[in-house]
């Protein structure tokens, strides 16, 4: 039952990525980034990991899919684009797929390994995956955080001071 | 049941639709959008292995990533819009002042 | 005792930098530049006098005397030191002493030449490295010295050197003077290796050298024995510095230096330096027969050699020149055949009446130089067939240059008599000696009284033949150019006293060899060591003695007979043998040779070095290293299509390779 159901999200978003890749007009593309979004967060809900999924919604699907539409509507780039295509399309495949070979080997050829940690399914469901992820977040990963509010904060300086007017 | 295996597989077909996008769209923000197809692929594969190997560290580094991917699409856009505003046009193949 | 040794090369080094750095701007006055030109060097030789008395009451003979120590490497040391013994004692008083009268001739000869600071700078810089070369204790400072004298050679050769002629001639002398001082090092490096490296000997100091030269006595080196190589290639040296066959052309250019600078520097002091080198080494000379050997047969051909080319010269002063290669000949000779004392005895006669002969000949020219700037005229003031009749005139000039003449002659009694007589006793009977150089010898110095006659003749006898306009303005020179003229000539004339030999010290009673015994502690140690010395009867010597006067009275007599009783002679005789004269008259074309040999290989070496290897190859690379790249980059530049894309599609292809790799491994 439940992998029936990952092969139909898996197919979802597999078609909206395509139609990220492939559609001409940007708002059609970037109604399947959002539908691909949306696919995901329900990747993290079936990994045990709803917090992430949440913030997956708002802060892709919601900013920084806004984001994007504001600049496309701004832009007024309904149909602008004159050749969907810039290169050798065939040597753009060939990369891709010579990418999509490397992870499929890597997939068929190694066992996935690493350090184990404590944190099992049950762990989640019991103690709240909000809050364990609150507790990494703000004791071991605290400088981090911090260091990234400064990012954010460099960002928006960033985006103001070049998209404003010429003074 | 579900490994780790299949989150991966979905995860390396969306990088890799990723990287052709970029490889050859000519709209920027396109473009754009196509790197955060990429970024997203990489977020399910740190999410998967954290359910995988029990552990909580990558999850963190996905808010991270998310964190980095606002700020990106913040100053990335804004770059748009002044190139835009220069060129008329959002094209990369307008985007060649620097060659030679 | 002698520690103030170290006065004497002093007094002319601050003479040298007073004038050199003050005289332009501050002194400017040539009278005070000139008192302290000639006070420096009068001073020194004020100095060298009172050691030469001291040195003469003392029963040591050689005393060193260390100022400071200047190289100290593992066990050789190497010291500023100075070297006082008989002959760089007669050294001194000879430069020193010839040295001040020139520097006093100079006031008045360079009177109102542009640069008389810099001509006085020079001149004392000079007696400081003549000093040093004599004095110094060992190799290295004679080395400086010697390289010392070879530049104040060149800068004074080109004092006037906004002419090309002077500047050429200075290049000249000093491309020369290097390719001996080349063979000085080798000789140097020969005998500081083998003494060091074979015998545990380091040093370069003459005292040591001569005690412990016995020990190179069985050591070869490219089949020849050390010393003779050593001794050879001291030997170029001196060939440079001394102007002998083959290195001898700079000299007679160098006349175009001013008239007291060829006469202190190419007469009587600096060419000397040569003999004086053989006879401070004469232990390690004396070792090597085959190195004697070559050098008095090297000397008698250049005596020979060069009398010949004087012959044919119109030229005062190259005259003279020729007479000084030819003269420096003799005292080669003299080194060569072992005669030491009477190659360094006719060294000092030589410097009274050479340097007598030259200033009385820049007396001369000063004359007619006055004379024809007066005239308006620009006839050669040096050339004597624009002279003549000159003794009215200039009768100082004209009896003390008759008496050098005599003397450079050897006419009995005057200095050179005895001189050159005891290298010509020594050429015959020394036990190192040939009939063979003797006769060369004897044959040169009868050409040396013809054509010093000849020259004698044209200038001062017979009519004037100076344009009719200039004749008035000739007239005596002033007394700084007249009074060195006069002790000069007086010291010409009884110079050759202190050194009567013994056959006729007998005849008139016990008048022993002064000169001889002074310089013995010397050179007697070699002579006796290796048994040089001169053997002959009484009767012999003094038939020798007849002889050679008898032949330089015919040199004379033909002089006399061709340019004072049939003057139209010597004209009649160049046209009919026209080759010979433009042969002789063309100094054997030796320049020429050289030219052809060296000059002009080397030349041509440049040019290949220039046109085929620097302009073809070394060029050719960098232009086409340079093409290269900029061809490459022409063709890579296409890659750099500035399409971001394009790089993407790169940095992914090289990403997945790499990741294939890990992956596989």
């Amino acid at each position: 039952m439940e992998i029936i159901f990952f092969y139909l999200v898996a197919f979802v978003v597999v078609v909206s990525g395509l139609l990220v890749i492939l559609c001409k007009s940007p708002i059609n593309c970037a109604l399947g980034l959002v539908n691909t979004f949306f696919c995901l967060a329900i990747f993290y809900v079936m990994l045990h990991a709803p917090f992430m999924a949440a913030i997956q919604i708002m802060v892709y699907a919601g900013a920084i899919m806004v984001l994007i539409l504001f600049v496309i509507m701004l832009l007024n780039l309904g149909t602008a684009e004159r050749k969907r295509y810039t290169q050798g399309i065939v040597w753009s495949a060939v990369a891709s797929l010579m990418v999509l070979a490397n992870v499929i080997f890597f997939l068929k050829r190694g066992r996935v390994t690493g350090a184990e940690g404590d944190i099992t399914t049950f762990m989640v469901e019991s103690v709240g995956h909000t809050e364990l992820i609150g507790r990494t977040m703000f004791t071991e990963f605290i400088l981090p955080f911090e260091i990234a509010s400064i990012l954010l904060l460099v960002a928006i300086v960033g985006a103001v001071v070049l998209a404003k007017k010429e003074v | 049941m579900i490994s780790v295996y299949h989150y991966m597989g979905v995860a390396g077909i969306l990088f890799a639709m990723g990287t052709y996008g970029v490889l050859t769209r000519r709209n920027a923000i396109v473009i754009f959008m196509c790197v955060e197809l990429m970024l997203n692929s990489v977020n399910l594969t740190f999410i998967s292995l954290s359910a995988h190997l029990q552990n909580m560290d990558g999850q963190i580094f996905v808010f991270f990533i998310m964190a980095v991917a606002a700020a990106e699409a913040a100053v990335g856009l804004a770059l748009m819009i002044t190139f835009y505003r220069n060129r008329a046009s959002i094209d990369v193949d307008d985007m060649n002042m620097l060659k030679w | 005792m002698y520690d103030k040794l170290w006065l004497i090369p002093f007094f002319p080094l601050l003479g040298c930098i007073i004038n050199g750095l003050l005289g332009k701007r501050f002194i400017k006055n040539e009278k005070i530049i000139g008192a302290i030109g000639t006070g420096a060097v009068f001073l020194s030789f004020l100095v060298s006098c009172k050691y030469f008395f001291q040195l003469l009451g003392d029963s040591v003979k050689t005393h060193e005397n260390i100022v400071a120590s200047w190289i100290t490497v593992g066990n050789l040391q190497i010291d500023w030191g100075f070297l006082f013994d008989p002959l760089s004692a007669i050294m001194l008083l000879v430069v020193t002493g010839v040295g001040s009268l020139i520097h006093l001739y100079s006031i008045g000869y360079m009177h109102g030449e542009e640069g008389f600071y810099r001509y006085f700078s020079y001149l004392n810089l000079f007696i400081f490295s003549m000093l040093m070369l004599v004095l110094g204790n060992n190799l290295l400072v004679m080395f400086v010295g010697w390289e010392g004298v070879g530049l104040c050679s060149y800068l004074l050769i080109g004092y006037y050197f906004e002419k090309k002629s002077a500047g050429d001639a200075a290049k000249k002398a000093f491309v020369m003077n290097r390719v001996g001082d080349f063979g000085f090092l080798l000789g140097l490096f020969v005998i500081f290796w083998t003494l060091g490296g074979k015998h545990g000997v380091w040093t370069l100091n003459f005292v040591e050298i001569s005690e412990n030269a016995h020990l190179l006595s069985g050591d070869m080196i490219l089949g020849l024995g050390v010393t003779t190589v050593a001794t050879l290639c001291f030997f170029l040296g001196a060939t440079g510095k001394s102007a002998q066959l083959p290195l001898y052309t700079w000299l007679p250019d160098a006349m175009e230096g001013p008239t007291p600078v060829s006469a202190l520097i190419h007469a009587a002091t600096m060419v000397t330096a040569g003999v004086y080198m053989i006879g401070r080494m004469n232990v390690l000379f004396a070792m090597s027969p085959t190195t004697m050997a070559v050098i008095a047969m090297v000397g008698a051909l250049t005596a020979i050699f060069a009398a010949s080319i004087g012959f044919a010269q119109n030229d005062i002063k190259r005259v003279l020149a020729y007479s000084t290669v030819s003269q420096l000949g003799f005292m080669f000779v003299a080194m060569g055949v072992g005669a030491f004392t009477a190659g360094i005895f006719h060294l000092m006669t030589h410097a009274f009446f050479k340097a007598c002969l030259f200033l009385g000949s820049g007396s001369v020219i000063h004359a007619m130089h006055h004379a024809m700037h007066k005239a308006h005229l620009d006839d050669d003031p040096q050339d004597m067939r624009n002279m003549g009749g000159l003794r009215k005139k200039m009768p100082i000039t004209w009896a003390t240059f008759g008496i050098s003449c005599l003397a450079i002659s050897g006419l009995p009694f005057f200095s050179g008599f005895f001189s050159k007589d005891e290298i010509l006793w020594w050429a015959f009977a020394s036990s190192r000696g040939s009939l063979l150089v003797w006769a060369i010898v004897v044959v040169a110095a009868c050409m040396t009284a013809f054509y010093m006659f000849r020259c004698l003749i044209m200038t001062f006898h017979g009519e004037q033949k100076t344009n009719s306009k200039a004749k008035d303005y000739i007239h005596e020179s002033p007394w700084t150019i007249t009074v060195p003229l006069i002790v000069l000539a007086f010291l010409a004339t009884v110079g050759g006293l202190v050194g009567i030999p013994h056959v006729i010290g007998k005849l008139i009673g016990d008048i022993p060899n002064k000169f001889e015994h002074f310089l013995a502690p010397v050179f007697e140690h070699s002579q006796q060591l290796y048994k040089i010395e001169a053997h002959g009867t009484a009767s012999t010597e003094v038939s020798l003695m007849v002889l050679s006067v008898l032949i330089a009275c015919v040199g004379i007599g033909v002089a006399y007979f061709m340019y004072k009783k049939n003057p139209e002679l010597p004209a009649k005789f160049t046209s009919k043998f026209p080759k010979f004269h433009r042969f002789i008259y063309n100094k054997w074309y030796v320049d020429e040779l050289y030219d052809s040999l060296f000059i002009n290989s080397t030349k041509n070496l440049g040019t290949f070095c220039w046109k085929g290897f620097d302009v073809k190859v070394v060029d050719g690379i960098v232009n086409g290293v340079a093409k290269a790249v900029g061809g490459l980059s022409s063709v890579l530049r296409h890659t750099q299509t500035g399409l971001f894309q394009n790089y993407a599609l790169t940095m992914v292809l090289g990403t997945v390779v790499m990741v294939a790799i890990f992956i596989l491994n």
